[in-house]
């Protein structure tokens, strides 16, 4: 078979001299990210908020935007592709965006009232013919509040939303919007689209080996001349395994990796890898179960254990990548609030309230919590986990864990405690995202008890619920922060969580990259980045 | 002989259904179902409920795996829960790259397996034997993820001499620069297989050797050379059949392998699969691995028959 195989390495030699490089050698940054595959390029990336990150924000954008450009200062919201919103006095569940005119999709085609209406649909109108089951369900879950639309002019729109939401806006920031040509030229397929994705953002998707790479290239045509990419080509790859990524980038393989593994910083700096991080609206807590029953019902077990985890030491087991947590936001967040309750590591404090409640020396707390082997935002569990064991053995709290994968620990949160999915679990460990407002709801209020949401372990403080009600109807930014204070300290007094570490979102680069500004979320803006040669 | 071969093949339609309800009781058994893992965590339970039915999950179990039946006989593997894309391109593709590991793994493992095994059993007792065996152990008892993140350690982040992880190609090895890809993953894999085949083949040889016929082949007057075939010849069948499982377990992708290099082979694609609870994937995935392995098991079977005739009746 000597003929097939000649014409074979021809071919290969002849295609090798045409892909010479051109004159002027192309920016190509390689990241590596810590998901295990490609995040789905249609459009509504699966794989979490590192799928929005990487294949979400910089190449579909929604009509409220995040503002990415300061490390200084929690990411606030901008306008996207819409240029002012606004709900009716009147009605507040009439939401009115006014649109970014002169924005063109990848493909070429005009962004309008029309491309909106249609990608609501794609998400929101299980009848239309663009629906998508999987994202739409994504979308569904992050957006539960859309119930209707109206076009009112080519640059107009109104969505209504369910009840009146103020926080709205945060909400709709998920909503990424793609072309409307493009899934007509893909023959109104998501799979087929998602080989020829087409959004409006800096970047525009040119190339996905499925479970491999996805391949980003600038895009000449962005509408916002502040935010054109600096890079010429990004390749992101999947890459799960932690020493994986650190042999990957030590090796020159990518320029840029996710979250390395702790204990590889020091060698990363002393070899002049740049490791970057900060705050970002991240908890790692435990959620305690306050119904009947639960060592935790009494709020002095729950402010004890506050006390008795020591959290420096923690960070210094993580070589610096995380910061302790005295409450959902971080010390210097401006709705910190002046809680009656400072949570450093005060074991003698610990045990006093201890006491009160009744446990002592002849009588502990026992309790089960629920942790898994690794996932989202869930930093190293296993070693946390064990050294917050051992802080809290000092004062009497006897910890046991139930070990389990990262899905199984999310059904255990979707029910309620006591049911089979939970094990018995007294608390579960599960890391949070604390971006704005919204999540207080989904948190804390009791009407929002699991299974219905988030408030696992059933959390029902009325002063709470009113200063959240009451936000919830007011779409007064100002009013709403100068209440807010108040919320926090509520939920550091009374504990509702243990409040363990926040996560600093640390990434590792090779000196060669420049301009990364690290901002205070789980989003990244890539157009401030550049490779020096 | 044909005989022989239809009639094994039919004995693979039973266990492939076995296969296929066995997996799918198990998957039942997991906690959580695929909407769990799709939907983000704050999802609410009416949300949950509706997928749950649009997928079908609502459906009693016998409705669904007759279903997936229906249609997989029909050739139809469905398309993935998570990601949407239809299961038999992933699948494959997944497949191939496998393959891409596990013949140069097998090639190597069982060369090298041979000769230890060989060069040991007729050396019994002196040291090349003691040497030889103790290589073999270390293969088979060295954890082979340790082994492959010390060879990247060594080779890849100190030396720079070949690639990290990752494929470095698409679809099929081309060039040189693609082969540097394979030698470290070809390498760690290729250490069960050298170790159990080494232990399987030395016990056989030395077996065969302490047979009488051997002796009466030296006082023929045989040259060694001859005597060593026919002992290798006698000894060949247990040796394919252990080879034949090796070969089979390298197609099921290690995972363990597939995870430190960033390959994505099959091990790496069931592990996903089962990670997310994507059901068909999964399925798939496990059927066609047993089909190979029933291949296999029926390609041993056939050349252990055509080695020893004792066999055939």
């Amino acid at each position: 078979m000597k003929l097939p195989y000649l014409t074979t390495m021809a071919a290969a030699a002849l295609a090798g001299l045409l892909s010479a490089q051109p004159a002027f050698s192309e920016s190509v940054l390689r990241i590596a990210m810590t998901s295990a595959d490609v995040p789905t390029t249609t459009g509504m990336p699966n794989n979490g908020f590192e799928g929005m990150r990487f294949l979400g924000f910089p190449i579909f954008e929604p009509l409220v935007a995040w503002d990415l450009s300061s490390a200084d200062t929690p990411a606030v919201l901008r306008p996207g592709l819409a240029t002012s919103w606004e709900a009716d006095p009147a009605d507040p569940t009439r939401w009115t965006f006014n649109l970014r005119e002169g924005v063109k999709f990848h493909d070429g085609s005009d962004f309008n009232a029309d491309a909106v209406i249609w990608n609501l649909e794609r998400f929101f109108d299980k009848d239309s013919s663009q629906f998508d089951q999987s994202g739409g369900a994504i979308t569904q879950a992050r957006n539960p509040l859309v119930k209707s639309w109206e076009k009112v002019g080519d640059y107009t729109i109104v969505i209504v939303t369910k009840y009146p939401a103020s926080y709205f806006p945060y909400v709709i920031a998920y909503t990424l919007l793609a072309s409307p040509a493009q899934f007509e030229a893909a023959g109104g397929d998501w799979n087929a689209f998602s080989k020829m994705p087409s959004g409006t953002g800096p970047f525009q998707i040119t190339n996905v080996e499925p479970r491999i790479s996805a391949t980003l290239s600038k895009f000449d045509g962005y509408w916002d001349p502040e935010r054109m990419a600096k890079v010429d080509t990004i390749k992101l790859f999947p890459m799960p395994e932690a020493t994986t990524r650190l042999a990957a980038l030590r090796s020159g393989q990518v320029d840029w990796i996710e979250v390395p593994p702790p204990d590889a910083i020091p060698g990363l700096k002393s070899a002049g890898f740049d490791v970057v991080t900060n705050t970002y609206p991240h908890i790692w807590p435990y959620l305690f179960d306050m119904m009947e029953g639960s060592p935790f019902a009494d709020v002095r077990v729950r402010q004890a254990a506050n006390y008795a985890v020591d959290r420096e030491g923690l960070v210094v087991l993580l070589n610096g990548t995380a910061a302790p947590a005295k409450g959902l936001y971080p010390a210097d967040h401006p709705y910190f609030g002046n809680p009656e309750n400072d949570y450093k590591y005060d074991p003698e404090k610990a045990k006093a309230l201890l006491a009160e409640a009744g446990y002592g020396p002849d009588n502990p707390v026992d309790a089960k919590i629920m942790i898994s082997t690794s996932g989202s935002g869930q930093m190293l569990p296993i070693p946390m986990n064990e050294y917050v064991q051992q802080s809290m053995a000092k004062v009497g709290i006897n910890l046991s864990f139930e070990v389990v994968e990262w899905g199984t620990l999310l059904v255990a949160f979707r029910n309620a405690p006591g049911s089979a999915p939970t094990m018995d679990a007294n608390a579960l460990n599960v890391s949070l995202v604390t971006s704005d407002y919204s999540y207080l709801y989904r948190y804390y209020h009791s009407k929002n008890a699991s299974p219905v949401s988030y408030n696992w372990g059933h959390w029902k403080n009325a002063e709470f619920d009113g200063i959240l009600d009451a936000v919830e109807a007011n779409f007064d930014p100002a009013a709403v922060d100068a209440v807010m204070p108040r919320a926090h300290e509520l939920i550091v007094d009374e504990a509702p969580w243990l409040f363990i570490v926040h996560d600093l979102n640390p990434r590792a680069m090779s000196s060669k990259v420049k301009g990364f500004v690290s901002a205070q979320s789980w989003f990244q803006d890539l157009t401030n980045v550049s490779l020096e040669d | 002989m044909l005989n022989f071969c239809i009639r094994r093949l039919l004995h693979a339609i039973p266990i492939l259904f076995g296969v296929s309800i066995l997996v799918f009781g198990l998957v039942q058994l997991i906690p959580g179902n695929p909407i769990d893992l799709l939907l983000p965590p704050e999802a609410s339970p009416e949300l949950i409920a509706q997928m749950t039915k649009a997928y079908g999950f609502d459906q009693p179990l016998h409705v669904q795996y007759l279903s997936w039946l229906w249609r997989t006989l029909q050739g139809d593997l469905g398309y993935s829960i998570f990601n949407g894309a239809p299961v038999g391109e992933q699948l494959f593709s997944a497949l191939g790259y496998t393959f891409v590991l596990a013949i140069p793994a097998a090639l190597l493992g069982f060369g090298l397996g041979i000769t230890l095994g060989v060069v040991a059993a007729f050396h019994q007792g002196r040291a090349i034997d003691k040497i030889f065996s103790a290589l073999a152990i270390t293969g088979v008892s060295l954890p082979h993820y340790w082994i492959a993140i010390v060879l990247v350690m060594i080779f890849s982040v100190t030396l720079n001499w070949l690639p990290a992880q990752g494929m470095g190609f698409i679809g099929f090895p081309t060039s040189l620069e693609h082969l540097r890809s394979l030698v470290l993953p070809v390498i760690t894999l290729s250490l069960i297989p050298m170790g159990v085949v080494a232990r399987v083949v030395r016990a056989a040889t030395l077996e065969v050797l302490s047979q009488e016929f051997v002796a009466t082949l030296h006082a023929k007057g045989l040259i060694n050379r001859e005597v060593v075939f026919h002992v290798l010849k006698n000894a060949a069948p247990a040796s394919l059949a252990v080879m034949g499982l090796q070969f089979g377990y390298l197609l099921g992708g290690s995972i363990l392998v597939e995870t430190v290099f960033n390959w994505p082979g099959s091990g790496n694609l069931l592990n996903l699969a089962i990670f997310r609870r994507d059901i068909p994937v999964m399925q798939a995935t496990i059927v066609v691995l047993a089909f190979f392995f029933v291949l296999l098991n029926l390609l041993v079977d056939i050349a252990q028959a055509a080695i020893d005739p004792r066999i055939r009746r």
